[in-house]
């Protein structure tokens, strides 16, 4: 549905080809992605879990990331971002099992969480 | 084609096609004859022979379930809604100066824009064959006013073409086609396409490419006055000694095959971005309060609604005041229209059939962020002569429109600074501050009119969807694998509850979407209790 960040003029046409149910700005962007953990969570992540990785509650709640003891198993946060659930999408698209390991592996050891066992790009992709 | 035989109408032809092929048969037939309707609007529900005392409980304000809730109550059913938020209207919102708006997180802006200036953050532009909502917008009295969708005009900028420096979409868009009809040309001359056409038709191609793309008699694409009819001139035609114009200079064409162009080219061939288009005068958030006024005895502001259990005589809906007291109630009725965006929906306790739960948690919703700028002064009016319509850029902003009222008018004006498709540019507008998304649309938005954007600033608001409350997100995202597998059992009804809104369409992010899906919901739902 939405345009992708693809530099591959055939990615923007496909994607285009397919946007033709949404109000979309229209365009192709072409801005640099993030590279870190870090980035990734600062451009992608805190849109919605924030910069404190505290989440929010309104009609519903999106979940803190800080303290949370479901990260515990590397496994979990990673199926999390690549395939996603009920609001949130999946990542799978957007970022590569790089930037999905590196993003993993920040918040696991960042915002009150002290699981330092290292989060491979070929854990995220085997789980894809 | 006259063959002396007698001609047979298109309407016996219609009809013939109909009998032997069903509905779709007639529907593609007629598509093909230029003759099919452009939306399945076809007029208000017939919803009647309600009986007696029958009661519905519409969950959600926004444009489909006050629809639901207009035509239910105008059937003779006992209707109320429930609504999370102090303001009717949902996603049909426009953000005005004294305004204020706290999104998740706890940030909160106060709108400084002047009396009428606004921004629109969620829908923000009609096209002609939403018939739906024109039709309600005429019932319920809420004055349109083009939206000027295309300006050829307007800018169009990428970072990797023309040094950076914006394009008129006029010079862009001509020398892109200017440039295709000249190698379209050669290609036919150099016997490329003789096998894919005959000789009658090589030259009807190559006579229309002259026409289309303004080659001249050697067919060639060049600066002169020809190209300049599309492009533009240096010196454009005048009157007495000088009036004689002069041609423009073409781009290079490396940089007019940048993709930024053939997409701002594209993205107005879309059907849904077509003109006429159209905005509802004094910002969007009219047609909600529209809808508003004609059900607003029913609606039950500031409830959040906390679970939704449904027995074999009716619904029983259990909501939470969103003030301080925190008073906690239920309402019951014998049937549910649920038009709760899918997010929300999922994390509220219901006994939904399991496979109905499946649906709603099987759609993720999109972002989008829009920020709104007010400026002192029309200076993409007054020194760039741009009238409405958008310029395109590359960068996360994505856009900035031009506003479409008050033309030529004095005094401060409200441009929408930023429009950030989908994904990696509007996590990261939302991911900021409103002041950090503030500085990022005017740092990015100063490529187009460097020398005013800055010092002619004024305040901004912006709402990024990622973070509002109420929809956790913009609209719901199907893909065609989700949809195969869910959209049927999300949109049929589940016993006495049935889901509406965009979610519940394929006319997904238009607020068409959402009253189609209504209408279709309440037909059904009204079918259903009938038989009950």
């Amino acid at each position: 549905m939405m345009i992708r960040k693809a530099g591959l003029s055939l990615c923007a046409a496909l994607a285009f080809a397919s946007a033709a149910w949404a109000d979309e700005a229209g365009g192709v962007g072409k801005s640099a992605p993030p590279v870190t953990g870090e980035q990734v969570y600062h451009q992608v992540c805190q849109a919605c879990h924030m910069a404190n990785a505290e989440g929010g509650t309104g009609a519903a709640t999106i979940p803190a990331l800080a303290h949370n003891p479901r990260l515990a198993v590397a496994a979990y946060p990673i199926s999390m971002v690549l395939h996603g659930r009920g609001a949130m999408p999946g990542f799978a698209e957007l970022l590569k099992p790089a930037q999905i390991a590196g993003v993993v592996g920040y918040v696991r050891t960042h915002f009150g969480n002290h699981y330092a066992a290292p989060v491979t790009a070929a854990e995220v992709a085997a789980a894809r | 084609m006259e063959t002396g035989q007698p001609r047979t109408t298109r309407r016996q032809l219609l009809t013939a096609i109909g009998l032997m092929g069903g509905a779709s048969a007639l529907y593609q037939a007629m598509t093909t004859m230029g003759h099919a309707a452009e939306t399945q609007f076809a007029g208000p529900p017939n919803l009647a022979g309600a009986r007696p005392g029958a009661s519905v409980i519409v969950l959600g304000a926004g444009l489909a379930g006050m629809l639901a809730a207009y035509e239910l109550a105008k059937a003779g059913y006992s209707v109320r809604i429930l609504e999370y938020q102090p303001r009717a209207g949902g996603r049909n919102w426009s953000l005005y100066g004294g305004d204020t708006y706290t999104e998740l997180g706890g940030a909160t802006q106060k709108v400084g824009f002047a009396p009428g200036n606004y921004l629109n953050p969620g829908p923000w532009r009609i096209p002609h064959h939403h018939r739906t909502l024109l039709h309600y917008c005429k019932a319920f009295g809420v004055a349109l006013e083009p939206f000027i969708q295309f300006n050829h005009n307007a800018y169009v900028h990428s970072a990797d073409a023309f040094g950076g420096k914006p394009q008129r979409y006029r010079e862009v868009a001509a020398d892109f086609e200017g440039n295709v009809a000249e190698l379209l040309a050669k290609a036919i001359d150099q016997k490329a396409l003789d096998t894919e056409i005959g000789p009658e038709d090589r030259e009807r191609l190559k006579e229309a490419l002259r026409g289309w793309g303004m080659l001249d008699k050697d067919m060639a694409y060049r600066s002169n006055l020809l190209s300049a009819s599309h492009r533009g001139y240096d010196r454009p035609p005048g009157g007495g000694v000088n009036g004689a114009p002069t041609p423009s200079a073409l781009l290079d064409f490396h940089d007019v095959l940048d993709p930024q162009v053939w997409t701002a080219m594209a993205f107005f061939m879309n059907h849904e971005m077509q003109t006429t288009m159209f905005q509802p005068v004094g910002g969007m958030g009219m047609i909600g309060q529209a809808f508003a006024r004609q059900v607003k005895p029913l609606i039950t502001h500031n409830a959040k609604v906390t679970k939704i259990v449904q027995d074999k005589a009716g619904v029983t809906v259990t909501y939470k005041d969103t003030g301080p007291a925190g008073a906690v109630a239920r309402a019951r009725a014998d049937f549910c229209v649920c038009t709760i965006p899918l997010g929300v929906l999922n994390q509220i306790d219901n006994n939904l059939s399991p496979e109905l739960q499946a649906a709603v948690s099987a759609v993720p919703y999109s972002n989008a962020v829009k920020i709104g700028l007010e400026f002192k002064r029309r200076f993409w009016e007054e020194d760039a002569h741009i009238y409405g319509g958008h310029s395109f850029t590359s960068q996360d902003i994505g856009l900035i429109s031009y506003p479409n009222n008050h033309l030529f008018g004095d005094g401060p004006a409200v441009l929408l600074g930023a429009f950030a498709r989908g994904d990696l540019a509007s996590y990261r507008l939302a991911g900021m501050t409103p002041p950090e998304r503030i500085e990022a649309a005017l740092a990015q938005g100063e490529v187009f009119h460097p020398e005013s954007y800055r010092k002619e600033f004024i305040t901004g608001a912006s709402v990024a969807w990622a973070r509002v409350p109420w929809t956790l997100g913009c609209c719901a995202r199907w893909s065609d694998e989700v949809r195969q597998q869910y959209y049927q059992t999300l949109v049929a009804v589940d016993d006495r509850v049935v889901l509406a809104g965009e979610h519940a369409s394929y006319v997904g992010c238009w607020m068409e979407g959402a009253l189609l899906s209504s209408l279709d919901a309440i037909t059904r739902l009204h079918k259903r209790a009938l038989e009950a």
